[in-house]
């Protein structure tokens, strides 16, 4: 019977799982509006117009929240040098070559830069999209602007969702971290593993 | 709609060819506009409100005859009035019957997310079918002649249709039957050309050396032509553009950028099941067990 460590309370689960939800809803409306291809998950929110008049207030919801998780978590993601030093070796990361890997803090590098690459897209999505936001915002600005904020917005949607796709994977990759978003909890050999610094810190060890 | 149907050239969100057994037989059509000869009385305006049950606001006046001031989903033609002086000390009154241009290369029929909301006939009109519109204003974006109205009453785009409902049963467009003068005339696009390089012969014999044909090749000739007196300066007739083209921001994500961005989701996740099955997950059950 292993022990766990708490990693993340309930408010910070609720937040996380809010953004979670929009960030999926925004991007099936996206991508319906982002090609033809797509267009039939437009039948997802209810057809084609109500996929345009949700899209923006999903991602409304997806901005103000994740600034609240932003700010939680803010302190725990500044890059130091030994988070360099684990970037250096991303590849033995990926191939499952652990041993003498700098220690990690709460997050590693990797996740250091999703959530960097989430502070600086999700404000960009929020105000390209302000820009062709029909019909409430979009008859304020220039053409010219909305046809620069559509392409912005596609492309940093784009490499948010690249992004997220990571993000996901690595949580199914990482046996025994889907838990930490679900029950708060990781086991102490995961934070061990994973998250020595963090470990430490946490259980004084 | 069943008779239309074969007539269709190009409609956004199909990839595969539209039905083509029929367009040989199909004549594209143009409407001439020749501004020399346009005496600037809205006849036009009012027939196309008339014909399409178009009932736009009263405005104000704002200290030019413009009126409405502006396209809206009401006013689908309207008047462009400038007085310019091309030789010192000689005014010029142009008179510029703004709307669609009808591009053979539609900016907004390429932005256009929703299946059949744009289409493009057989015969070079581009239509907008709002039943299947959804109000995203991406069409706004893709015209290069700002041309594209969303309305305030339910947020679908309207623009001039070149009365594609009275081309269908062998009528010409609302303005050209209406307009006094026959500064509009309509027809076959070739018959159009022919019309009016008469037209501008006779302008030149006029001392309008610069008269000419505006059918910008940039948009692959438009099905909507003018003859301008000063050919060589669109810009006199309130800002019509000399070279007008589909914005390179719009070519950039309606090209081969989109394909390739969602291929490159569909492969990220690809990556992801490979890495599982043949790298595998992180474990970290034996360390657990000698805990």
């Amino acid at each position: 019977m292993s022990t766990f460590i708490q990693r993340y309370t309930a408010r910070e689960r609720s937040n996380h799982w809010i953004v979670a939800i929009a960030f999926i809803l925004a991007a099936l409306s996206g991508l319906a509006l982002f090609h033809p291809a797509f267009f039939f998950l437009v039948n997802l929110f209810g057809g084609g117009p109500w996929a345009r008049i949700l899209h923006p207030f999903i991602g409304v919801v997806m901005f103000l929240f994740f600034i609240a998780m932003a700010v939680r978590f803010w302190g725990h993601n500044r890059i130091t040098p030994a988070d360099r030093q684990w970037m250096k070796r991303i590849g033995d990361v990926v191939c499952n070559r652990d041993q003498g890997l700098p220690e990690v803090g709460k997050y590693n590098a990797g996740q250091k830069v999703l959530f960097w690459t989430m502070v600086v897209s999700i404000p960009v999505l929020l105000l390209s999209g302000i820009v062709i936001w029909q019909p409430w915002f979009a008859p304020f600005f220039p053409i010219g602007l909305m046809r620069l904020a559509v392409v912005v917005h596609a492309l940093v949607a784009w490499i948010l969702t690249l992004g997220i796709v990571v993000h996901i994977y690595a949580a199914i990759w990482v046996r025994g971290t889907v838990r930490a978003m679900t029950r708060g909890t990781v086991s102490e050999a995961w934070a061990k593993h994973h998250h020595r610094a963090w470990y430490r810190q946490m259980t004084g060890k | 709609m069943a008779l239309q149907s074969l007539d269709i050239l190009a409609r956004f969100a199909t990839t595969t060819p539209p039905p083509k057994v029929r367009a040989e037989a199909t004549i594209p059509v143009a409407k001439l506009i020749d501004i020399s000869k346009c005496i600037g009385c809205k006849a036009c305006q009012v027939a196309c409100m008339q014909w399409n049950d178009l009932r736009d606001e009263v405005g104000e006046n704002v200290g030019v005859y413009d009126n409405p001031a502006d396209l809206s989903d009401q006013s689908w033609t309207v008047m462009r009035f400038s007085e310019v002086e091309v030789q010192q000390g000689k005014l010029e009154w142009l008179i510029r019957k703004d709307g669609c241009m009808h591009c053979a290369d539609p900016g907004c029929l390429k932005a256009c997310p929703s299946p059949g909301a744009i289409v493009q006939y057989a015969n070079g009109i581009v239509d907008f079918h709002e039943e299947h519109c959804i109000g995203c204003g991406y069409c706004l974006t893709g015209c290069p002649f700002n041309i594209p109205r969303i309305s305030k009453k339910d947020s679908k785009a309207y623009k001039c249709t070149l009365c594609s409902d009275r081309v269908a049963v062998g009528l010409e467009p609302a303005c050209v039957k209406t307009c006094p003068t026959s500064a509009i005339v309509f027809g076959s696009k070739a018959d159009m050309i022919h019309h009016a390089e008469g037209r501008i012969a006779d302008l030149k014999e006029r001392g309008y050396a610069n008269a000419g044909l505006y059918d910008p090749q940039g948009v692959g000739g438009t099905h909507v032509m003018y003859v301008l007196q000063h050919a060589d300066q669109p810009e006199l007739y309130s800002n019509l553009p000399k070279d007008p083209s589909i914005s390179p921001l719009v070519s950039l994500w309606t090209g081969i950028t989109k394909p390739l961005m969602s291929l490159g989701i569909g492969l990220a996740v690809f990556a992801g099941f490979f890495h599982f099955v043949t790298a595998g997950p992180k474990e970290v059950e034996e360390e657990e067990k000698a805990d």
